[in-house]
């Protein structure tokens, strides 16, 4: 009886090991351990033997039972997950085809992500961002500004009338004046917005974006101006650019100054590694990026506020063209792709 | 203002190459705008020569075949086509290799068969005259050989420089040496006006007189007689051509060189066309008329101020003389007048009358009245020299000169408290010295007196800060930070909210434009806006630069509109573009309401079409809707829509929208009208709300409510009702009924069909019930439930769907 458990065992672990397929597999399942089989029938007539035997053949065969059971299923797992492998593989997609259902992007336009960029840089140097209105009156936009009556930007030809007092801003300076007359010192804003003048070309449009600075403390030195356009222009073109200060005119700052940022491109030298001239600054390894200076003292008399008394405080102010840093930063050569609002400039940015 | 660098130089000569001084200027507040380079170049090939012999061209009657002494090598063979060469003269020679104004390489030519070794020269050839009726004549005391630029300005350099409207003194030759004295140390050569005759104060026979002394602060005038009008000498000549002026003869380029020169105009009469001998000054009366050089009659105002003699007006004071009294070839007789005129007023009349001249451009800018004397003596100077006159003795000068020179303190503490470093205050002095301001030693500081030509321009201590400043170098500043007392920077909430609502359609796909703040009146009609639509209400450009942007927009979907159309002609027709971007409308107030507006608008196919979806939805009001909605509910505003009409949107497909229950814009598919309008063939859906308004109901702060304790019990509800009950009063019915338990209850399905019957709709509804602390079971729910179903039923006709 026992050799018989045996032979049995062995032919069935040989069957086993060598079944390939999970159907394959199941016959063999039914052959050795199904309800007609050998095997369980013996355990069935245990029973029926004598006494003596009935320990050593029931332990026989029920181990032989077990051994067998836990051999057909780990053979049925091994073949069940490669017949799953099998399908999956037959069940292969173009992994290349686009996805489904697209994702249109959508993309910031441009001025916005620039206008938004400078803002954080500023922001992160202690400004608070300020808006005013774009349509102003003449006092905010020229008198207050301390601009003489002859100065040419308050020409017809320069500069948009709503009325003989009231004029598209030309600037977000008039801001400066609103800002101090809103808070008292110490005042740190920046202005971005749009702003208004009579000119058309590729590099000028009647409509364009400033983003003002005036900062007015105690103590607030043309130095301090160098090192706060200094913090700009090295977070917005790179760590290694310097900046430069020119004297210039404008007639609400005094000193005032025009500022350089050095060439993106070439590093400043004026000229590219192959000896050409660097197309960006013209050979002259410098950008002009915007106008600013001192805060003139004339302007705080417009200020109706006797905190800001001249021998008390003192400021700087700029402003800066949003477009020329992003046609600068992007080589955007026309200005007037900002405003043709053609998807093929639009994808390109933000 | 275009400055030759061989007539500057001869005033501060800084002996620093080109590009060096260039520099230089530009980095202390003389801006170099460009170098040009005028005359020849190659200067080493161009020398005197000696006409030896002059013999007729064997084959052309009008060339001669000269013999020329060049100084070297022997005389060469020199074809010359001027009909006043003549053995003996002595000439200006261009030899092979020579490089001529327009840049052409002279060679050994043939000239009909005859070998010619160079060219004699005509003024015009070097570029510094306009005379090409012969070769020029050279004075026989150079030798041949002599280099030519040491006998003719036959090179120089030009430097155009921006001069800044605070500075006019710099609009003189002169001006720009004081600053070239200051910036670089270069001598600076005594003032060409520091020689005059004296003179007495009366010229017999001539009166001046002027009525209004603060329209023209001073007027100077001298007699000149004998007179010769003819051309000016080369060297007047060449510096004339060098800084952009033709020539025209000795008396008018003398007016021209001078004004060049020290910056303020002069203006030569015929003083045998005066009539009476006499000139006033007086304001036109109301609509006078006179006929200006150029012709034309112009009509001015009593603020205008015109000079006339004893026969009417001569000319528009400071802006333009007349004919009647203008030097001609026979002119004996000059009256040389330099004035000094009322910027502003200038600068008024010359924008009135549209009439800008080099004179006018000067006077608006605001000369001070010491200019004008200078340039009368450097004048008379020239006058004698050149034109063979003789000064009538005898100086007009009504007015004199400006008030005296200001004084004022520069603290030396202030200098470094204004720029952050410190300037010690010998430095100090001696850059205000060199700018040619008195200075005097004070307690704490200087005490600085300022020259009449800088009067308007510095008047305060912060003024001379800056002139020390740019001097001494702007470089040397370091660069510091500001000590930021008690600021910190950041986004205001609604700035944050509006980067926040933004992000929100870009994140959907949208682009974002920027459109015009200019659009026509126009727009009105093609959006076919009711007459007291108060989007009527334009801002209106009172000097546009054209009809289509002659207003300020009142709303954006003229902009988005636009941006449909441009990207759809080009073959772009699937767009979803929005704008966040200001309008504007008029009111009785003096400046227009402004206010942020964000706008949508969707065309054409929402996404490609692609190879899982041949056929991708169009766009309509629901894909506008739900745009818009994202926007909204990503700053949490509680917002809602009821049907609405727009004139210029489909009637059956348009909705007010709502924040908070306040009115904040509209939404809507494109009336097809309007859409053919602008070509947009398949329709759009658009969207436009006041976003100042919609952020004041944003949820800014969030609070926290417990949704997780306690799971929501969810079902759905499907429900069949008459057709034209909305949706959303459905909702609001189901709310209504559901109470505090019904946590959310939206509509997830819309069926039409036959088993729902004609005139009614089926709806599916997804409920979610939720207690705050409990888990809600079925047996609470079912009373809900029956409530809601009955309300349903009771209020709108509902039945449930089995």
């Amino acid at each position: 009886m026992i050799e018989r458990i045996d032979e049995l065992r062995t032919q069935a672990e040989a069957a086993i090991a060598t079944a390939d397929t999970t159907r394959a597999l199941e016959e063999l399942r039914v052959r050795y351990l199904g309800r007609k089989a050998e095997l369980p029938n013996l355990l069935r007539s245990v029973a029926q033997l004598p006494a003596e035997e009935r320990g050593t053949v029931g332990r026989a065969a029920n181990e032989a039972r077990q051994l067998l059971e836990g051999l057909i299923e780990a053979r049925a797992g091994e073949l069940e997950a490669g017949e799953l492998d099998a399908r999956l593989v037959a069940d292969r997609v173009d992994v290349t085809l686009p996805g489904e259902p697209p994702q249109p992007i959508g993309r910031l336009h441009l001025l916005t992500a620039t206008w938004r960029e400078l803002e954080d840089v500023f922001i992160g140097l202690g400004f608070t961002v300020v808006e005013g209105p774009e349509v102003e009156t003449v006092h905010y936009n020229f008198d207050a500004l301390n601009h003489d009556a002859t100065h040419p930007a308050r020409d017809r030809t320069d500069t948009f009338y709503v009325a003989d007092d009231v004029v598209l801003r030309t600037h977000t300076s008039p801001m400066q004046i609103r800002a101090m007359e809103a808070h008292p010192p110490p005042l740190y804003v920046v202005i971005p917005g749009r702003t208004y003048r009579r000119d058309n070309d590729a590099t000028h449009t009647p409509m364009f974006h400033q983003v003002e600075g005036l900062a007015v403390d105690e103590d607030i030195t043309l130095a301090d101006l160098k090192g706060t356009l200094l913090a700009f222009a090295r977070a917005v073109f790179g760590e290694e650019r310097d900046v430069r200060l020119r004297p210039h005119f404008f007639p609400f700052t005094e000193p005032s100054v025009e500022v350089d940022v050095s060439c993106f491109q070439c590093g400043g030298d004026g000229h590219l590694r192959d000896g050409s001239r660097c197309n960006i600054c013209k050979g002259e390894g410098w950008l002009e990026i915007l106008g600013a200076g001192e805060v003139d003292p004339n302007i705080y008399a417009y200020v109706d506020d006797d905190r800001y008394d001249p021998e008390k405080v003192q400021g700087f102010a700029w402003g800066l063209g949003i477009e020329r840093v992003a046609m600068l930063k992007h080589g955007v050569t026309d200005l007037r792709l900002f405003y043709d609002n053609d998807l093929r400039f639009l994808e390109q940015f933000g | 203002m275009r400055v030759p660098l061989e007539w500057l130089s001869e005033y501060a000569d800084a002996g620093l190459p080109v590009k060096a001084l260039e520099e230089r200027l530009t980095m202390t507040g003389t801006k170099v705008e460009a170098v040009h380079h005028h005359g020849v170049g190659a200067l080493e090939r161009f020398v005197v020569g000696r006409v030896l012999e002059a013999e007729r061209h064997p084959d052309a009657d009008r060339l001669t075949v000269c013999s020329v002494d060049v100084g070297d090598g022997g005389p060469q063979q020199i074809v010359c086509g001027a009909p006043n060469v003549a053995a003996g003269q002595t000439v200006a020679v261009a030899r092979p290799g020579a490089v001529m104004p327009n840049g052409m390489e002279l060679g050994v030519a043939k000239l009909r068969g005859v070998e010619s070794n160079g060219m004699i020269l005509a003024e015009d050839e070097l570029g510094i005259g306009t005379d090409h009726a012969g070769i020029m004549v050279l004075g026989d005391e150079h030798a041949p050989g002599t280099p030519l630029k040491a006998v003719l300005p036959i090179f120089t350099a030009v430097f155009e420089f921006e001069i800044t409207p605070n500075r006019p003194d710099c609009l003189g030759v002169y001006g720009v040496a004081r600053e070239v004295h200051a910036a670089t140390g270069a001598p600076l050569k005594p003032p060409p006006w520091a020689q005059d005759l004296r003179t007495g104060a009366e010229i017999p026979g001539v009166e001046i007189r002027v009525e209004d002394p603060e329209l023209c602060p001073r007027f100077t005038a001298r007699v000149f007689e004998d007179v010769t009008i003819g051309p000016s000498p080369p060297w007047l000549k060449a510096r004339l051509m060098a800084a952009g002026q033709r020539p025209i003869n000795n008396v008018v380029d003398i007016t021209n060189y001078v004004m060049l020169l020290a910056g303020n105009p002069l203006h030569a009469f015929d003083l045998d066309r005066i009539e009476g001998g006499r000139l006033v000054v007086r304001r036109a009366r109301p609509g006078e008329q006179i006929t200006t050089l150029d012709d034309v009659v112009r009509t001015l105002d009593d603020q205008m101020l015109l000079i006339e003699d004893d026969a009417g007006p001569t000319s528009i004071a400071g802006v333009m003389g007349g004919q009647r009294s203008e030097v001609h070839d026979g002119t004996t007789r000059v009256l040389m007048e330099v004035a000094n005129w009322n910027g502003p007023n200038i600068h008024r009349t010359s924008q009135l009358l549209n009439l800008r001249s080099e004179a006018s451009g000067r006077f608006e800018k605001g000369l001070a009245p010491e200019q004008a004397m200078e340039a009368q003596i450097v004048a008379t100077q020239l006058m004698i020299e050149l034109t063979g006159a003789r000064l009538v003795p005898g100086t007009i000068d009504v007015g004199g000169p400006g008030p005296p020179p200001k004084v004022i303190r520069l603290r030396e503490r202030r200098v470094a408290e204004l720029l952050g470093r410190a300037i010690e205050r010998p430095r100090q002095a001696e850059i205000l010295t060199a700018l040619q301001f008195g200075v005097t030693d004070a307690d704490d500081g200087l005490d600085v007196s300022v020259p009449a030509f800088r009067r308007n321009d510095v008047y305060r201590e912060a003024d001379l800060v800056e002139e020390v400043a740019r001097i001494d170098g702007l470089e040397k500043l370091p660069a510091t930070l500001p000590k930021r007392r008690g600021s910190a920077g950041r986004l205001t909430t609604v700035q944050r909210l509006r980067r926040r609502a933004v992000d929100a359609l870009v994140g959907r796909g949208m682009y974002e434009t920027v459109g015009w703040s200019f659009t026509d009146p126009g727009l009105a009609d093609r959006l076919r806006l009711a007459p007291d639509d108060p989007r009527r209400d334009f801002v209106v450009l009172e000097n546009p630069m054209s009809e289509d942007h002659s207003v300020l927009r009142t709303t954006l979907a003229g902009a988005l509109l636009d941006a449909a159309r441009h990207n759809t002609a080009r073959g772009m027709p699937d767009l979803a573009l929005f704008e966040c971007g200001t309008v504007y409308r008029a009111t009785t107030d003096k400046l227009p309401h402004e206010h942020r507006a964000l706008g949508g608008i969707l065309t054409g196919r929402l996404h490609p079409q692609t190879w899982g979806t041949p056929e991708p939805p169009r766009a309509g009001f629901f894909a506008a809707k739900g745009v818009l909605g994202a926007a909204l509910d990503a700053i949490r505003v509680r917002w809602d829509v009821e049907p609405a009409t727009e004139p210029f949107l489909h009637p059956g497909r348009t909705a007010r929208v709502s924040a908070g229950g306040e009115d904040v814009g509209w939404l809507g598919e494109l009336h097809p009208l309007v859409a053919r309008t602008w070509d947009l063939d398949h329709g759009a859906a658009l969207f436009e709300v006041d976003l100042d308004r919609v952020l004041g109901h944003a949820d800014a702060v969030p609070q926290y409510v417990d949704l997780t304790s306690f799971p929501a019990l969810r079902m759905d509800l499907s429900v069949t009702l008459p057709e034209d009950v909305p949706a959303a009063t459905v909702v609001a019915t189901v709310r209504e009924a559901g109470g505090d338990l019904l946590a959310d209850a939206r509509v997830f399905d819309l069926y039409h069909g036959e088993q729902v019957g004609a005139g009614r709709k089926s709806l599916a509804l997804a409920l979610a019930f939720r207690a705050p602390d409990r888990t809600l079971t079925d047996e609470d729910v079912a009373p809900l439930r029956e409530r809601i179903v009955g309300a349903l039923h009771d209020a709108l006709g509902g039945d449930l769907r089995a």
